[in-house]
């Protein structure tokens, strides 16, 4: 089993109103220090095999086409290999 | 003229644009499901408004992977007219027929309500019935209606007459209080740069009659019926 994480967050240059939302209450809440938030998403999936490259190669190619849109996202893979319970 | 309607699940304006069509303009129209794979020769495809599978992800981000947007592709790509209203525009962006993105609106706001929309550009075959720089008051509803590309693109839009429509306000300036979600140059919809495919947040199948308090909308079906018997 292999075991994958993208997480998936709005580019820097985009304006990310949820992030601002968020933000704007920290501060509300008194923790002045935090000065910029950004809301994106996780998303975890597990897969049959253990052959890491492979699963990589396929898995940009869904996270470029499908789980992102990189007009206005940017993405990040990461792989390991999961025991199997 | 024949049309066809997609139906994906979480539709809910396709039966708003199938009566339009069928009851206020007399037009042979089809719903077409989203699994299906051929569009049965429709001169025009209406990608319709609502929730396409809950909008999960991103709105239209599932949607564009339906069997029908291959028929739908291929009809763009053969000059065919596609109108893409609210939801039907997301997904028309998601599937690359139309460039940028529309994202959630500026103010977290959902916004429903009817406001005043500049005719950018009359001599297309979405607005021919219109006067250009014409004020339509137009029902809105959408959370993520933010239209938002790059500057070069948003240039090249204006550039070669893409933008149909833009908020505005009554007397029609567009201004960034007239701008209901923040897209950028407020606007509110555009073709892609052959002309014949439209994405716009603004509902005209919910402004088709007068009874409904306007009728504001019908002139851009209308158009689509003059180009195509022209």
């Amino acid at each position: 089993m292999i075991r994958a994480q993208v997480i998936v967050r709005p580019r820097q240059s985009i304006f990310d109103p949820q992030g601002d939302a968020v933000c704007r209450a920290i501060q509300h809440l008194g923790v002045s220090a935090v000065k910029q938030a950004h809301v994106g998403k996780c998303i975890e999936l597990e897969l049959e095999g253990d052959n890491l490259d492979q699963a990589r190669s396929q898995l940009e190619t869904i996270c470029k086409d499908l789980l992102s849109n990189p007009v206005i996202e940017d993405y990040v893979l990461t792989l390991q290999p999961a025991d199997q319970k | 003229m024949r049309w066809a309607v997609i139906q994906f699940p979480g539709s809910n304006c396709d039966q708003d644009v199938f009566h339009v069509l069928k009851n206020v303009l007399a037009q042979e129209v089809d719903y077409v499901w989203h699994k299906d794979s051929s569009l049965s020769g429709a001169d025009a495809v209406v990608v319709p408004g609502g929730f396409s599978y809950g909008d999960y992800l991103r709105c239209g981000a599932i949607a564009r992977f339906s069997p029908i947007m291959s028929a739908v592709q291929e009809a763009a790509a053969q000059g065919r007219t596609v109108l893409g209203i609210c939801n039907g525009f997301q997904i028309l962006c998601e599937a690359g027929l139309l460039p940028g993105v529309l994202v959630r609106n500026a103010s977290l706001h959902f916004r429903c309500e009817t406001i005043p929309v500049r005719v950018e550009n009359a001599g297309s075959r979405f607005t021919s019935e219109y006067l250009a720089s014409q004020v339509l008051r137009l029902p809105i509803a959408h959370g993520e209606g933010h239209y938002v590309a790059d500057e070069a693109t948003l240039d090249a839009l204006f550039q070669n007459q893409q933008v149909l429509f833009t908020y505005c306000d009554a007397q029609g300036r567009t201004t960034p209080e007239a701008n209901p979600n923040g897209s950028q140059r407020n606007i509110a919809g555009i073709t892609n740069r052959a002309g014949n495919v439209l994405g716009l947040m603004p509902h005209p199948e919910r402004a088709s009659e007068k009874i409904l308090g306007s009728d504001d909308g019908q002139g851009l079906f209308a158009s689509i019926l003059l180009s195509v018997k022209s």
